[in-house]
């Protein structure tokens, strides 16, 4: 299916509609031609989130702060993570924060293509939009968690330096790092309904894989850095944590090996979802 | 219409390979069969030749062209591949052969309201509802109060779609559908739901939309629905193109195929009908006829009824009469349906026999048999009713309309008599 120009109708699209062989475009022509759907399906799940709800949007405040206050009863002061003089309430939002969007994307968007069946085999739009708006909504979460840890941050007295403007740089990291993510879970699922009982555990162990209630220091000596950072997120988290509270540079190595891990699922993510999405409706 | 043609199908093919479309496609069944072919393997044995894969060829090198502004039915029994063809116009599912060229921009109602949720209000639903099926932000601005108006639910606006009526949720859905910007749309039974007036309103917008210059690719079962709304039919049987052409001439050819197939399972018992004349010409539903069936009956029957019903073109009973208290033998050689007038639209109309043993349907007579004459009814005549379709109905009698002048002389009153149109 590809758009072309040659027709009768000079101010018309053509599409050709034929069986697609081997790579699938990635239509971005297309993608920004519906680039209104993505908003407006992100715009819904907001809408319908806290829809009934007694507390509204605060559950968006109320969930990063109470995962943080378990972290810090557990891992602080009972387990005494050491944090290099940072309070480990900072240190553990500072990880969480991107974390939490990591999880959400995950959850949401791999069931995205699943739970909307109904659209997918009576309209047709390009499918990556679901996986997408997943993303985009947890971008928005994030992005009031954001002003969140600024403020509790103050609140400890720490001010952001410099570093604080590489905040976009470890932002998109974990962007690419979600999308790619959800875009292999969402696929899969359509075809396997298993990924409905294993994201929990994935999820679970993927976050203790990932120096958020700890610092990599604690279970990760320096040689094995590089082998850690295969671990995406870990690369996110670091990179974020630095950027907000300083401390030491996490070094190069593991930063850019897991934005390598992370391009690299994006692109193989994008490729097995548009190869798998031609026979979404017939097996969804 | 000879306009250019703006969808070019060329062989298009669907193959289904079965077992794709479980409802769920679960890993651990691969596992299952991985493992067992271990096992297989590990003990020796052969390993059986896997079992040929069961396909079905939904589509089968489909070819046709529809022109710009053209209204296309799609008729074909369940199961043909209709609405597969438009999934595939709508690239909602891909072919797996051939190859389709269509020009100018798509909206499909396949089925109205698929992006609805029901926890929003009706004026976010729309916005949503307009944005799935491909318009633009300004577009549905733009036409808002029109959708909002054409569905009826201005009160309602504000109001979380889950307390509306399954009625005005389909209104919502369908004027939302109907205001979309598209150069072809495709139309999949959206009509066969809501109530008798918004089916109205529903056709005469498709109409509007055809006349407008649009192009419309229709799929009905509804007969009366593709007379009325189509210039072009395109008959697909298992898979395959059985015939293209002007609406009656295809649709006659379809409905001849279809009654044939029910005829085959007829025990014999009613062996055809005609008229006085031995004929089944055209009658004039205006003047008495009389129609002989002849019998074939194998038992006798006692007490038995005679249900004759005449149908409009969606099955539905136009006319219908019963006879109790039957006495038949094998030696009766035929009835005589005596019919003093069936003042009914000219047209060709379906028309089916019943016989019942031993009371009828409601006093829980046998059925003997029910046969659907063949040939059709042919009713002539001058047509009286309202010229346009929608105003017609069944009933075809001579009305007049007397406006008496200023002078009161009735000499030169104005008398005016309703004209009108066949079925077809």
């Amino acid at each position: 299916m590809s758009v072309s120009h040659a027709n009768p109708f000079n101010d018309r699209p053509t599409y050709r509609i034929a069986p697609t062989r081997g790579w699938a475009p990635l239509r971005l022509g297309e993608l920004w031609e519906f680039r209104e759907l993505l908003g407006m399906l992100a715009w819904r799940q907001i809408r319908v989130r806290y829809k009934q709800t007694a507390l509204g949007v605060v559950w968006a405040v109320i969930q990063p702060l109470s995962t943080m206050a378990v972290f810090t009863v557990f891992f602080g002061k009972l387990a005494k993570v050491p944090t290099d003089g940072v309070p480990y309430p900072i240190f553990a939002f500072a990880g969480l924060l991107p974390w939490q969007m990591f999880a959400y994307s995950l959850t949401e968007a791999s069931t995205s293509v699943v739970a909307n069946q109904q659209m997918l085999t009576k309209v047709y739009f390009p499918r990556l939009m679901l996986p997408l708006a997943a993303v985009a909504v947890a971008i928005v979460d994030f992005a009031i968690s954001l002003a969140l840890l600024f403020g509790l941050a103050l609140f400890y007295g720490i001010w952001p330096g410099v570093a604080a403007i590489t905040i976009p740089l470890w932002t998109l990291l974990a962007v690419i790092t979600a999308v790619a993510a959800s875009l292999w879970l969402s696929a899969l699922h359509v075809r396997y309904r298993d990924v409905r009982y294993t994201l929990p555990l994935l999820t679970q162990l993927w976050l203790f894989a990932t120096p958020v209630a700890y610092p990599t220091s604690l279970i990760v000596s320096e040689r094995w850095r590089a082998l850690y950072a295969l671990n995406p997120m870990v690369g996110v988290v670091e990179g974020f944590r630095w950027a907000i509270i300083g401390g030491a540079w996490p070094g190069w190595l593991p930063l850019v090996t897991s934005a390598g891990v992370a391009l690299a699922l994006l692109l193989c993510g994008a490729y097995y979802f548009l190869r798998t999405e031609r026979t979404f409706a017939d097996i969804v | 219409m000879s306009g250019p043609a703006v969808i070019v199908a060329d062989r298009v093919g669907k193959q289904y390979v079965l077992g794709e479309r479980r409802p769920f496609g679960v890993l651990g069944d691969s596992l299952i069969a991985g493992a067992s072919a271990f096992v297989r393997a590990f003990k020796g044995g052969r390993t059986e030749p896997s079992p040929p894969s069961s396909i079905v060829q939904a589509l089968d090198a489909v070819s046709f062209e529809v022109s710009e502004g053209d209204v296309v039915g799609i008729v074909g029994r369940n199961g043909s591949g209709k609405s597969t063809l438009l999934k595939v116009l709508a690239r909602i599912t891909e072919p797996t052969s051939g190859q389709t060229l269509v020009h100018g921009r798509i909206g499909a109602l396949l089925e109205v309201g698929s992006g609805f949720h029901p926890e929003l209000t009706g004026r976010e639903n729309i916005f949503i509802n307009g944005s799935i099926l491909g318009m633009k932000r300004r577009e549905i601005v733009r036409r808002f109060d029109e959708i909002v108006g054409f569905a009826g639910v201005e009160r309602f606006l504000d109001t979380p779609v889950k307390h509306y009526s399954s009625g005005m949720q389909m209104r919502l859905a369908f004027a939302v559908a109907a205001h979309l910007e598209a150069h072809i749309l495709l139309v999949d039974e959206v009509l066969a739901v809501g109530d008798a007036e918004f089916q109205r309103r529903c056709l005469g917008k498709m109409q509007e939309v055809s006349r407008a210059g649009r192009t419309v690719v229709l799929v009905s079962h509804q007969m009366g629905q593709i007379r009325r709304l189509c210039r072009t039919v395109l008959w697909l049987d298992r898979g395959r193109l059985r015939g293209l052409g002007p609406t009656e001439d295809v649709l006659h050819a379809y409905e001849a195929a279809s009654i044939s197939t029910e005829q085959q399972s007829s025990g014999g018992t009613f062996a055809g009908w005609a008229l006085d004349d031995g004929t089944t010409q055209l009658v004039d539903g205006a003047e008495p006829f009389s129609v002989r069936v002849r019998l074939g009956l194998r038992a006798p029957i006692h007490n038995g009824h005679l249900r004759v019903a005449v149908l409009d073109p969606d099955d539905e009973v136009v006319a219908g009469w019963g006879f109790d208290a039957l006495e038949l033998t094998p030696e009766t050689p035929h009835v005589d349906v005596a019919i003093s007038q069936l003042p009914l639209r000219p047209g060709v109309y379906r028309w089916t026999f019943a016989l019942y043993d031993d009371g009828n349907d409601a006093t829980g007579g046998r059925l003997v048999e029910q046969w659907m004459a063949m040939p059709e009814l042919r009713l002539g005549g001058t047509p009286h009713g309202h010229v346009q379709d929608d105003w017609a109905g069944w009933l075809n009698v001579p009305v007049q309309l007397h406006v008496p002048s200023q002078s009161g002389d009735l000499a030169s009153d104005c008398v005016a008599s309703s004209t009108g149109t066949s079925v077809i």
